[in-house]
């Protein structure tokens, strides 16, 4: 636990060791909160649908750069030698880079909740889907983090690193879209609809929580920081 | 407390650590020297448990490497070659980190990060800075420093030294041997002077095989009585080469330069025999003509260059 925690610490201070972090979380507020006040001025919609419909497409390029170069910059640099050394077991590093990436994602995350704030001034908005909302970017954003964490892991390139990152992503979002299962079979379209990434996010932004939604959301995270474990670890396979 | 086993490893056809083995006792500073693609690198990276070996093993402090990895890797300090850092870290951010996943309470952690740093000799300017604006030298002590930071029983250190000024080599040389006053250390190097300087024995490897060890003694005694003799003789080529080939006592012989009629040749002698009169004799005997005639006794630097850069 101390180790996962040194790492995560490590992580999440990186991130703004640099310039990049700050101008990412800006251009993310800014770009969320032009969609959201353009609907709410223009529209007179005192909601936050908008803004949570074009969520899972604005962590489509979101995430992967919050991801890309947790391993990639390691390799490059070979700090990763070091790293891989020190008396820390592969799991509790990969477990560190993600809670680190997380927390960053949901600070970004959790800023826009000014617009509800405005809302709940202006408006009586419903309180329920905006919670869930939140959770459920909390959830699928954690999902799309676990995936660009084990693809930076396969490259020492940072930019492919997120390239690979979005097309992942976008895979596994668009498969449970109407635009893919119209176009399948009832029975596959079913279970498209539950692999897909997006779905799951709806459903718990109408305020409902299904506990086969976090499942969902928890394996699919799961299984990528385990994939990532399992790829860190290979370099010493024999 | 290092024991290594028949150790190979293989990249594809590359094979950069082939069926080696050697043992360092504990306090002892050991220098690992050889040619660059030697497979010293590979080998450190086979000892901190970065890397498995193919075959073979390696065990420190009675540890496998294999199996008991974590353990072996909170006993011994590393030192990558080319001293991978994090650049955009603070030098005492970066230390706390270290320390933290070292296990140093965290009461302590102050205190050993100071001590730590005085001894690596980073001041208050260099601990200040991202280790990013550090020039070589301080870099390398901030690599020295995460290294020492746990006070390991064993420390490996790979090419520390390269890229810095001839200043900060005597400065870090120096520091290596304080070190090693209490320490077991290995040493790798591309660099002679360097493992002399600072180390009690040497093993020297080439294309993944150990070529030679000893102490420096015994390895410059190993050639002792070898001697180098430097002549320059006046005549046919192919006749003096043809005599040259005949002469008893020579291990070998290399022509140095030829200029019109005048050749000059490097020839080393077997053990315990003085060549100038043979070779006196048969200028004389041929009737060429004598022009140079020097004897050097063989050096732990020609050694060296034998070892691991001739094809034997
Ligand atoms: N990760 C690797 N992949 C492929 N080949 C490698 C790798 N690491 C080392 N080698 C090869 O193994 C040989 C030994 O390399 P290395 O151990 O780095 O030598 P040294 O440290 O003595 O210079 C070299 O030929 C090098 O090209
Ligand atoms: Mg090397």
């Amino acid at each position: 636990m101390n180790n996962v925690y040194a790492v995560f610490k490590k992580e999440f201070r990186s991130y703004f060791n640099s310039p990049i972090a700050y101008i990412f979380i800006t251009a993310f507020l800014v770009f969320s909160g032009w969609l959201f006040f353009r609907g709410f001025f223009l529209i007179g919609q005192a909601t936050m649908r908008p803004f949570f419909s074009i969520l899972p497409w604005e962590f489509l390029f979101f995430v992967p750069a919050v991801t890309m170069r947790l391993w990639a910059e390691e390799k490059k640099m070979g700090t990763m030698e070091l790293l891989m050394t020190l008396p820390l077991k592969d799991g509790e590093i990969v477990i560190g880079k993600f809670l680190a990436a997380f927390l960053f994602l949901a600070i970004t995350v959790l800023l826009t909740f000014t617009f509800p704030l405005t809302l709940y001034y202006l408006g009586k908005p419903d309180i329920g889907p905006i919670l869930g909302g939140y959770i459920g970017a909390l959830l699928m954003g954690a999902a799309y983090l676990s995936i660009g964490l084990f693809i930076s892991g396969l490259t020492e390139n940072q930019i492919v690193a997120f390239i690979l990152s979005v097309f992942a992503c976008f895979g596994l979002f668009i498969i449970g879209e109407p635009i893919v299962l119209t176009a399948l079979p009832g029975w596959l379209a079913g279970f498209f609809s539950f692999l897909g990434l997006g779905a799951h996010f709806q459903s718990i932004g109408r305020g409902v929580i299904d506990s086969r939604d976090i499942i969902y959301y928890l394996s699919v995270i799961i299984f990528f920081l385990f994939l990532n474990t399992r790829f860190v670890e290979s370099r010493k396979w024999r | 407390m290092i024991t290594v086993t028949n150790l190979t490893k293989r990249f594809g056809p590359t094979v950069a650590v082939d069926n080696i083995s050697f043992e360092v006792h504990r306090g002892e500073i050991l220098g690992f020297l050889g040619p660059n693609g030697a497979g010293k690198s590979t080998t450190m990276r086979i000892l901190t448990c970065y890397m498995p070996p193919d075959e073979g093993k390696a065990t420190l402090a009675g540890l496998d490497t294999f199996e008991d990895s974590l353990k072996i890797r909170e006993k011994i300090g590393y030192l990558p070659e080319n001293t991978p850092l994090y650049n955009d870290m603070g030098v005492v951010d970066y230390l706390k980190f270290i320390a933290e996943v070292r296990r140093i309470p965290h009461s302590k952690r102050k205190t050993r990060i100071k001590e730590v740093a005085q001894q690596c000799g980073l001041g208050k300017e260099e601990l200040a800075k991202d280790i990013g604006q550090l020039s070589k030298g301080y870099r390398q002590r901030v690599g020295l420093a995460q290294a020492l930071i746990h006070n390991p029983d064993i420390l490996i250190l790979d090419e520390p030294t390269v890229g810095l000024d001839p200043n900060q080599i005597i400065e870090i040389r120096r520091l290596i041997k304080d070190i090693g006053e209490e320490k077991t250390i290995i040493l790798c190097s591309h660099i002679l002077p360097e493992v002399q300087a600072t180390c009690k024995r040497i093993i020297i490897i080439k294309e993944g095989k150990i070529v030679g060890s000893g102490t420096p003694e015994e390895l410059a005694a190993q050639a002792q009585g070898e001697e180098i003799v430097y002549i320059t003789i006046q005549g046919p080529q192919e006749q003096i080469q043809q005599q040259l080939d005949k002469l008893e006592n020579t291990q070998e012989y290399h022509l140095l330069s030829s200029e019109n009629t005048s050749h000059r040749f490097e020839i080393i002698s077997k053990k315990g025999i003085d060549l100038r009169k043979d070779l006196f004799q048969l200028v004389v005997d041929n009737q060429w003509s004598l022009t140079e005639m020097q004897k050097t006794q063989i050096t732990l630097e020609d050694v060296f260059k034998q070892l691991t850069t001739e094809e034997n």
